[in-house]
């Protein structure tokens, strides 16, 4: 029994190739006729749309060809077929068609080469076919060389000029041929000559591009909607069939009737649109074929085409069971590999969990916990939605209920299966669109929580780049332990710290965890020993207390210390934090701003700790675990730094607010005074230019170069005022710690809160449009001053004079639209690039190979060495293996 | 935003000469990359326990094939009408730097160490350098050695592993935090090159114009050493027309041009008022006359509405420099001398130019790169231009996903552009180009055809409902069970 159920059938190869009419002919279930679905009595007319012998659409109904239903036996439906009147142009294979007729004689048939011309061609397509080239360019030559001969070399007759009159009607010589005479003339092109038209003789059949049958799909392919008042609704390829059908009925009457020449040609014409718009509604040169409402019908290429097209939203991607979304919002006391799942949705998925001797007693119990859920359900404790049984070879799927749950728990046997609730420390797949890379969707062990959100800890934000305002993502859950083991193995958090793209860690530190590590270990901050125990108390930390200072009789214990309790004892460190001020001379051990970061033997000696030492990008001591003591000590790491910064920043406090910006009314007046002068020189410089005295930048209009000198000017000021107010903000204020520590801003943004906003530009440029002459009604026309053109003098926090005002606006407005223009752009460069790239893979040999075996490289990135174990890029980190050895030396 | 954008203007100055400096060290990666690659393709050859597989043969024969091309394209171009005749040969290639002995004792003996093993050349040079500053490190060469070749196994690229998708989200994924905007001072302040998402989407468009080319000319001895000789030079690269050196002016009365060319200009610029007369007598039904200091257009048969053709004709028309070339600045820069950049691009002509330097002269026209110089250096170039376009935004992605769509887009010996006119088109899979773009005349083209798709690649495999022949889905396991003991 496991034997043939553990076979299952792939699919090897899918072969494409034109219907004959013959063949249309075979896999038709029926003619059709009748150009109706349904009679009065709501029964489908026989030989009409509807005809049960297409299959059924509705449970419970027999197909009357395979006699299955719809649901559980699976009827897929079958083919019926319309015998046209007179035969009709296939629009798709327009192109092709017209290729057949010039490539070829109309006499014999034979392509318009001559013996020696034809071998030549033979044998160049054989050696493209050979090398797996694109032969198009070939094609493309032999019908141009047939297009230029005049008489056919085998019987001489002579060659007319063919047009293609779009969409659908081909000319010679300027007279129209009619389908039919075109049907004649493709018939005559010989089996040997069709490689030379790019048709497969196996496969395809030149005349077989002229339809004289049309295949009607089956009714599972355009199921008809019974609406709520009891009316049926036609699906629009059947409203297009029904045209068909009328319209071939009459041809044919009239035709046999022997009507006028014109009448049936009209007819025919019209058999010819109704068909093309069958096909593809969109046809250039034709008017679309509209519903009754106006709107126009989505036939054969529009469900094929585009976005929400069958290609694109239903084969290449496929909806999922399992799988839950909602808000999310942050939890720093989960570990970074952990997710928060709300109890509502915990009791909803279900993980199959096969009955065995090992297990059936646990997994009666968990049947049981179904009745206690109502007993309290704020306590969660999993139980089990369904259970499946076989019996006889038929399975059963029943849902586990109060009532039933005892029932059923002692009727469990072995083999069995159950669908279990979810239970802490199951795997799942969380995921935040858009999934830009692989980092986008992560495996993260369960944790069921109360209240309704998913939550994570907040160093996971950068690889879904999330944040908590509004943002929902989904979840997956895994059904299988293949998948469980494959998940675990490669896409939990932890793997995932290093990125693919640079090599370096993209989880690490953020925000508040920066600034609590800053706090407790700037200079040399001491921690009375409550407050030092309870930073302590959140790490699980097992080993030697940090040293007890005494002071005034009472406990303290310094903040390096503390910190030092969480690197592994062999580490060791020298770099320059973040907080370095890159001195001219730099007294790198004795750095009077606590910049430079010394680490002996996992004690922090010297230096504070911020984004340089535990930030994603950029983190030393991070990156340096990770590499030295694995994925899993830098998954705790990240942990405990995250809660021990959490805990000390709560402990000492830590606030901003608008007075951080506060600055002296003496730095004021100075930054004042610098852009008094900015103003002035921008005045001479404009003064400059309009008595023609400016002398221009090389390869620069005199505009151009007035333009460039203001935006230094403008440029220089601003970094001016920023100084000067940098000058009044220090490290005590929190702003400050934020911006220098790199947890949050910079110091940018705060000069420009407390000094001067800046140049406002748009497209580069300062601000020229707006009225003639003059960007705004406040100023004079022509006026090329710095106030003029968009440069704003004050700051956020004395706030803008309305024309101010209105320059920013203009500058905050070019940002939205840029971003807007940005994701589509890139979105769609993204997704060619994936799709150029998808199949390529490095292979067992260490060659790089696209799927069809080509190379593409000899070995992969000219090393071979996997971009996201290098350090920093290069295959072997020579310095660190040097260190080492020098050490032991 | 805009703030931000400001601030970065004036970040990018001081960048400016950073970047200037980066590209020379760039340069000499591009080239050890080179070398390595060389190495790279011998040592399947020598490894014996490697089997070279029929296709690998066939892309070996190819990969010669096309260096036998690039071989004799090469005397092709100097048949070429030549801008400015050399006088003196083209300059040989500069020969590499003799490595010191002392380097090349400790080379030779890492080598025996080695004994076949594979290390990455890149590391070996660092390897050398590095003991040979220091003394007792020799001793230790040994494990040095071995511990490289323990991290060097350590990091390798898993088999099956995916390199392709992780490329391509690589370069994709941080194109949404590029920037817009399309100008930007790259190099030179006063030439503008596009910059950002846009370059960058230029770059995998392989676009046979960019948007914005530019050329970074680097003379040869003593021609950068002397501003003289720098500007001759450039006098012959940058393009100058007619109404630029002169004035023109039309006499509608005798229906004649009188052309008065600016002496001070043609000094300037080396032309001499005969050079400007042969240029204008070559235009078609006209007869010109060169006096000392003008020229008299007549034409042959007279009329109003010719002479204005004529006078516009004359306006447009170019005396002196290379097609495409439109502005031209020549900086000093430290320890190089003096450089010509360009606004506008011909690598063609330019390098035919007595003085430049052939082998340092870049252009952002990648598909000129490709025509003059082969589809290795086109290679590199896409590298290099992606590579800057990438960090110039302070984006940090390894080399190795940039070398990937490199070659991707130019395996076959053409530069193709990644998407629907080029990688993409020419898949294997019927589905997976029916699912890209262009849905329905892909399937009919296969029906046609009569195409086969093996289901080899990840879109197809998706689409049909089965495992990705990539990863841990291009492991099989089949076991033998043994028969049950009972």
């Amino acid at each position: 029994m496991e034997r043939s159920k553990s076979i299952t059938k792939k699919i090897g190869a899918i072969s494409f190739s034109l219907l004959s009419p013959n063949e249309i002919r075979k896999m038709s279930a029926t003619k059709v006729i009748t150009a109706d679905t349904y009679d009065d009595d709501g029964f489908p007319i026989a030989m009409g749309l509807m005809d049960p012998r297409l299959g059924v659409v509705e449970p419970g109904l027999r197909c009357k060809t395979c006699g299955l239903r719809v649901g559980k036996d699976k009827c897929p439906g079958h083919f019926g077929h319309i015998d046209l009147a007179m035969p009709v142009i296939h629009v798709g294979l327009v192109k092709s068609i017209r290729d057949c007729l010039r490539g070829t004689c109309r006499g014999c048939g034979k392509i318009l080469h001559t013996e020696k011309q034809r071998e030549e061609h033979m044998l160049e397509l054989k050696k493209y076919k050979g090398e797996g080239r694109d032969p198009t360019f070939v094609l493309k030559q032999i019908i141009k060389e047939s297009v230029k001969s005049e008489k056919c070399p085998y019987c001489s007759r002579e060659v007319g000029k063919i047009e293609l009159d779009k969409p659908t009607s081909i000319r010679e010589n300027g007279k129209k041929l009619t389908p039919s005479e075109v049907r004649e003339w493709l018939e005559k092109i010989p089996d040997e000559d069709l490689p030379l038209l790019d048709i497969d003789v196996k496969s395809a059949r030149p005349e077989w591009m002229i339809l004289t049958v049309l295949p009607v799909p089956p009714v599972t392919v355009r199921p008809s909607v019974t609406l709520e008042s009891g009316e049926r609704s036609e699906d629009d390829l059947t409203h297009k069939l029904v045209d068909v059908i009328r319209i071939n009925q009459r041809l044919q009457e009239n035709r046999d009737a022997g009507a006028p020449q014109l009448i049936v040609e009209d007819l025919w014409e019209l058999l010819q649109y109704h068909i093309t718009t069958y096909l593809d509604n969109q046809t250039s040169g034709i008017p679309p074929a509209r519903h009754r409402s106006g709107r126009p019908l989505k036939t054969l290429a529009q469900r094929l085409k585009g976005k929400e097209g069958r290609f694109r939203s239903n084969l290449s991607g496929k909806r999922v069971n399992f799988s839950a979304r909602t808000v999310i919002s942050p939890d720093p006391n989960l570990s970074i590999n952990e997710i928060g799942v709300p109890i509502q949705i915990a009791r909803e998925l279900t993980i199959p969990i096969k009955v065995t001797t090992h297990n059936i007693e646990w997994c009666k119990n968990l049947i049981r916990q179904k009745i206690k859920i109502s007993e309290n359900p704020e306590q969660y404790n999993p139980g089990v939605n369904y259970v499946i049984r076989e019996t006889e070879g038929m399975k059963q799927r029943i849902k586990i209920t109060e009532k039933n749950a005892e029932d059923v728990a002692e009727k469990l046997e072995i083999g069995g299966v159950i669908e279990r609730q979810l239970m802490n420390g199951d795997l799942s797949l969380f995921n935040r669109q858009p999934s830009l890379h692989r980092m986008s969707m992560m495996a993260h062990r369960v944790k069921v929580v109360p209240n309704k959100t998913f939550r994570f800890n907040l160093s996971v934000c950068p690889p879904y780049n999330a944040d908590f305002d509004g943002d929902e993502m989904n979840l997956h859950l895994l059904q299988g332990e293949e998948a469980q083991a494959e998940a675990e193995i490669l896409m939990k958090v932890q793997e995932n710290i290093l990125s693919p793209r640079f090599g370096g860690a993209i989880i690490g530190g953020i925000h508040d965890h920066i600034s609590g590590c800053f706090l407790l270990t700037h200079q040399n901050k001491k921690i009375p020993y409550d407050d030092a125990s309870h930073i302590l108390s959140a790490i699980k930390y097992e080993g030697k207390k940090p040293n007890i200072i005494e002071e005034n009789g009472k406990k303290y214990m310094s903040g390096k210390d503390i910190f030092s309790t969480l690197l592994p004892d062999d580490l060791n460190l020298e770099y320059r934090a973040k907080t370095c001020l890159n001195c001219e001379v730099c007294t790198a051990p004795k750095c009077p701003n606590d910049a430079y970061v010394i680490i002996k033997n996992g004690m922090l000696k010297q230096g504070t700790i911020d984004e340089h030492s535990i930030g994603a990008f950029k983190g030393k001591i991070l990156d340096r675990i990770i590499r030295d003591h694995g994925m899993n000590s830098g998954r705790e790491f990240i942990d405990n730094v995250t809660r021990m910064g959490i805990n000390s920043i709560t402990i000492f406090g830590f606030t901003t607010s608008i007075d951080d910006e506060d600055i002296p009314e003496e730095a004021k007046r100075q930054i004042q005074e610098g852009l008094e002068k900015a103003m002035n020189k921008i005045r001479s410089l404009v003064k400059a230019y309009e008595n023609n005295e400016l002398e221009s930048l090389p390869g620069r209009s005199l505009e151009e170069t007035l333009e460039m000198e203001i935006m230094r000017v403008t440029g220089r000021a601003r970094d001016m005022a920023g100084e000067i107010a940098g000058k009044h903000l220090g490290l005590n204020n929190s702003a400050v710690i934020m911006a220098k520590s790199g947890a949050r801003g910079s110091m940018l943004n705060l000069s420009q809160m407390s000094g001067c906003v800046g140049q406002q530009a748009v497209r580069g440029e300062r601000i020229h449009r707006g009225y003639q002459y003059r960007t705004l009604p406040h100023f004079k026309k022509g006026d090329l001053g710095a106030r003029a053109k968009g440069f704003v003098a004050s700051c956020y926090k004395t706030g803008l004079n309305p024309t101010e005002y209105f320059f920013h606006s203009m500058g905050g407005r070019e940002g939205l639209v840029d971003t807007a223009v940005r994701t589509s752009r890139s979105g769609y460069m993204q997704r060619r690039l994936i799709n150029a790239l998808e199949d390529v893979k490095v292979e067992n040999d260490k060659t790089v190979r696209h799927s069809g075996g080509q190379i593409i490289q000899f070995i992969y990135g000219e090393d071979g060495i996997d971009p996201a174990r290098s350090s920093g890029g290069n295959a072997v980190d020579v310095d660190r293996i040097i260190t080492d050895i020098k050490e032991e030396m | 935003m805009a703030k931000k954008q400001t601030k970065k203007q004036v970040k990018n100055k001081t960048k400016i000469k950073k970047i200037i400096l980066k590209d020379t060290t760039a340069k000499k990666t591009v080239k050890k990359e080179k070398k390595t690659k060389k190495q790279t393709k011998i040592s399947p050859k020598k490894s014996p326990q490697k089997k070279t597989s029929p296709k690998e043969k066939i892309e070996k024969i190819r990969k010669k094939k096309k260096a036998e091309v690039k071989t004799t394209k090469k005397p092709k171009q100097k048949e070429k009408k030549l801008v400015v005749k050399r006088e003196t040969p083209p300059p040989k290639h500069p020969k590499p730097i003799e490595e010191s002995p002392e380097h090349k004792k400790i080379r030779s003996e890492i080598n025996k160490i080695l004994d076949g093993r594979f290390l990455p050349l890149a590391i070996l040079d660092d390897i050398i350098s590095k003991v040979s500053e220091e003394q007792k490190l020799q001793s230790k060469l040994k494990v040095i050695i071995s511990k490289s070749l323990a991290e060097y196994d350590k990091n390798a690229v898993d088999p099956s592993e995916a390199c392709g998708i992780v490329g391509a989200q690589s370069i994709g994924e941080p194109g949404t935090q590029m920037t817009m905007r399309t100008f930007h001072y790259a190099g030179v302040a006063e030439i503008n090159v596009t910059l950002g998402l846009p370059r960058l989407i230029e770059i995998v468009d392989a676009r046979s114009i960019p948007s914005t080319p530019m050329m970074n000319i680097y003379l040869r001895d003593e021609f950068r050493l002397n501003s003289d000789l720098a500007k001759e030079v450039a006098n012959q690269i940058e393009i100058t027309r007619l109404n630029s050196i002169a004035d023109i002016e039309t006499d509608l009365t005798n229906l004649v041009i009188y052309v008065k060319p600016n002496m001070k200009t043609l000094k300037n610029k080396n032309i001499s008022i005969k050079e400007v007369g042969e240029i204008i007598k070559k235009i078609r039904g006209i007869d010109a006359k060169i006096d000392k200091d003008s020229i008299k257009i007549s034409l042959d048969d007279p009329s109003y509405k010719k002479l204005l053709d004529v006078n516009e004709t004359l306006k447009d028309l170019k005396v002196k420099g290379i097609d495409g070339i439109k502005r031209i600045i020549i900086r000093n820069e430290p320890k190089e001398g003096y450089v010509i950049y360009s606004e506008g691009s011909n690598l063609e002509k330019v390098l035919q130019v007595e003085g430049v330097d052939p082998y340092r002269t870049t252009t952002n026209d990648i598909q000129a790169v490709g025509r003059t110089l082969g589809i290795e250096a086109a290679r590199n170039m896409i590298i290099q231009e992606a590579h800057n376009t990438l960090s110039e935004q302070g984006l940090n992605v390894d080399l190795r996903h940039i070398m990937l769509v490199s070659d991707v887009m130019t395996a076959d010996g053409t530069i193709r552009a990644i998407g629907r006119h080029g990688v993409s088109k020419e898949k294997e899979s019927v589905l997976s180009r029916a699912a890209f773009e262009i849905t329905v005349s892909h399937l009919l083209q296969a029906a046609r055809r009569g195409e086969t798709d093996k289901l080899g690649g990840v879109a197809e495999n998706i689409i049909v409902g089965q495992p990705v022949n990539l990863g841990t889905g291009a492991v099989e396991l089949v076991m033998k069970r043994s028969k049950k003991k009972e």
